[in-house]
């Protein structure tokens, strides 16, 4: 998709204004932070395994050339093709070249946000191939030609009343009627469907959660069950996975699962955790006959040797979105693109572009809930305050915010200054304010009080205060 | 071009890394050495009876349990699973040492195949068992295939008492004694298929199997 994310002030006020999203966040804070809660509970070994996976993750990252060759020895070994993607564009055209070469004419899809990322589905079906997105949250923002609003619940902002109606609409060519409103109805009806499609397609695409070094093995850990329709039926079978999957051994894998389903969805383990090398073999009786990896770096090894390189310890399991009060205002689209949330507003400047995606490193409290539920331990606000830095420093922002702020760098600086100046500052405005105890209107600062009030001051400052009580004690 | 790609890829990580070309080879004995030892880091305690840490497990995800003495009591206990769920007795079977020893009653209509799309029950044979979370694990083979794993909608596991383990770990040092290289897919399976995305509720059976259940055989 196209990045949107310079609009995330109007897509916030819309968002803001939407009744029906406010109850659906809400259901999802509620559901995700209680589940993640519980599960981190009754696990006293949680933090032993953060730090362990922390580390598993550091090692192999400044190992991360060797372990990419690794990998693509070991899948060459086991029968399968590894291509390699500088960008979005490679991407794309290896995966269209896999599947012309093997005359595809149908693709189903298991979940990837690197696929998302790539803007993937479109490419394909301009390339004349029809794609069916098979994981339900997927498939439902499919029918409704939307982009994913969470990382872990692609639809997560959508209503059965809509759902149902989408399926109406979209299942009456198959001779289908409308179906029931309830729960299991709507299941049914998608696994009905999309079971044909498994079944003819040629050609299944899948993301990868962890690539293994040591096999050549690609994993991947889901609830439904489709992605391992889609790596099972289809003739063709291709991984699509960012460079920084890479893991060393099986036993690094153990220690990460153990926290991506319960930092996710609060289970201790996943319904589905496949893990897939190579074709199938001579003897097997299923499988794919082909098995291609495409490893996408598209930013990736830039990030590796700056500040932001610990981002690429991500997982992708939605526990910073789940516990982002940003988040929870405005909801997934808001942000622009695929990715959403304080992951998502750190990813998207690096991918995209700060020039684009400016707004989103700002619109955060710094209240470093993210950091704190984050299971690999990435310090998501300082890196989101380096970008606001950066940003600065190549002169993005409102000319308003940017003068501003040079003004309280050039006082902060100047003690002798700053001093008197905030002094007289507080004492007028504590006096102007010592009727009602605060301000309805400030002049500059109507993007405050346009929403709330602003506490008058009592009359002097902090450093003051601190200094007089001192002296008296 | 996809060489070309290679090189750019894998230029940019080693520039990224500042790596130096003259320690690659120590970088790469230092790795190897790394993953031949295997090393396993923290495992969640796991206490008591395994089995009855197992069984208490599966029951949590939405699967259903029972144990059955002996490889004879299984036919038996499948025959009375299908009849308590009002199914008919018309199951694929996988053919791996566990199952390949049961005698099948003869009011079973059997196939031992890959899935069809048809197909309402499977019966299949665990490679292993895992006790710290109530896992079943499956590995791909002439005797086993993948697809009976997915496809029916009533999916009957039967795992051997001696083939239950303590931790995921456990699995990986038998996959690596006891097969050379791993076969195309390890399934790790805990409960029923499921989906969270209608307005975030729980509702069991997407796209694989509705009901899971396990038999636990004492052989």
């Amino acid at each position: 998709m196209i990045p949107e994310s310079h609009r995330f002030p109007d897509r916030a006020g819309l968002a803001l204004a939407d009744e029906g999203l406010r109850l659906a966040l809400d259901r999802a804070r509620q559901g995700f932070i209680g589940n993640r809660r519980k599960a981190v509970d009754a696990l006293p070994e949680f933090q032993a395994l953060r730090e362990a996976a922390r580390r598993i993750k550091e090692h192999t990252l400044s190992n991360l050339d060797l372990y990419l060759e690794r990998f693509e020895a070991q899948v060459s070994a086991s029968g399968g093709q590894v291509h390699w993607a500088a960008d979005a564009s490679e991407a794309r055209a290896r995966i269209i070249d896999i599947c012309r070469r093997a005359g595809a004419r149908t693709v189903t899809k298991g979940k990837s946000m690197v696929g998302e990322e790539v803007a993937l589905n479109e490419a394909l079906e301009e390339a004349g191939l029809e794609v069916v997105e098979t994981d339900l949250g997927e498939y439902i923002i499919q029918l409704a030609g939307e982009t994913p609003s969470h990382i872990v619940a692609p639809a997560i902002h959508k209503t059965r009343e809509q759902i149902r109606d989408l399926f109406t609409e979209h299942h009456a060519p198959l001779g289908l009627d409308a179906p029931g409103l309830g729960n299991a109805e709507l299941v049914a009806r998608a696994r009905e469907v999309l079971r044909r499609d498994f079944l003819r397609a040629d050609v299944g695409i899948t993301g990868a959660n962890f690539l293994i070094a040591e096999s050549g093995s690609t994993v991947i850990v889901t609830n439904e069950g489709n992605g391992d329709l889609s790596n099972t039926l289809p003739r063709v079978h291709v991984v699509i996975a960012g460079i920084e999957k890479v893991l060393p051994g099986h036993e690094d894998l153990s220690t990460i699962l153990r926290l991506l389903a319960r930092s996710a969805t609060g289970q201790e383990m996943s319904v589905y955790t496949t893990v897939s090398t190579g074709p199938r073999r001579s003897e097997d009786l299923d499988g794919p006959e082909e098995f291609h990896v495409v490893l996408v770096d598209n930013g990736r090894s830039a990030m590796l040797g700056g500040e932001f390189r610990e981002m690429l310890r991500c997982i992708r399991c939605g526990a910073c979105l789940n516990h982002c009060p940003v988040y929870h205002a405005v909801g997934g689209h808001a942000y622009g693109w695929v990715y959403t949330g304080p992951m998502g507003s750190v990813l998207t400047p690096l991918i995209v572009g700060l020039d684009d995606a400016w707004h989103l490193p700002n619109a955060c409290t710094l209240n470093g809930r993210c950091e704190e539920m984050c299971p690999m331990s990435i310090p998501l606000p300082s890196m989101l305050r380096k970008l606001r830095t950066r940003g600065f420093e190549r002169g993005l922002g409102s000319r308003t915010t940017r003068l501003g702020l040079a003004a309280w760098g050039f006082l902060a600086r100047r003690p002798a200054l700053y001093r008197p100046l905030t002094g007289a500052a507080m004492s007028v405005m504590g006096w102007l304010g010592r009727r009602r105890g605060a301000f309805r209107r400030l002049p500059l600062a109507g993007g405050w009080t346009s929403a709330r009030d602003l506490p008058a001051p009592e009359g002097e400052t902090f450093q003051r205060a601190w200094r007089r009580r001192r002296a008296g004690r | 071009m996809t060489a070309d790609a290679r090189a750019r890829v894998l230029g940019a990580v080693r520039s990224g890394l500042r790596v130096d070309p003259a320690e690659v080879e120590s970088r790469r004995q230092a790795i190897e050495a790394r993953l031949a030892a295997c090393e396993v880091h923290v495992r969640p305690r796991v206490e008591g009876d395994l089995e009855a840490r197992f069984a208490e497990k599966v029951v949590l995800v939405a699967s259903t349990f029972a144990s059955v003495e002996g490889i004879e009591g299984v036919s038996r206990a499948v025959a009375d699973y299908l009849e308590g769920q009002g199914l008919e007795k018309d199951i694929v079977v996988t053919t791996d040492p566990l199952l390949a020893r049961v005698r099948w009653s003869n009011e079973f209509a059997l196939a031992r195949r890959a899935a069809d799309p048809g197909d309402r029950v499977s019966v299949t044979g665990a490679w292993a068992g895992i006790a710290e979370t109530g896992t079943l694990v499956f590995v791909s083979d002439r005797a086993t295939p993948t697809t009976l794993n997915f496809m029916p909608e009533t999916h009957v596991a039967v795992l051997a008492r001696d083939r239950l383990v303590a931790h995921l770990e456990d699995v990986w040092a038998m996959l690596r004694t006891e097969r050379t290289g791993l076969p195309r897919t390890v399934n790790f399976i805990t409960g029923p298929s499921r989906t969270g995305d209608i307005e975030l509720q729980l509702e069991i059976g997407a796209h694989g199997p509705r009901h899971l259940h396990v038999l636990l055989v004492d052989t």
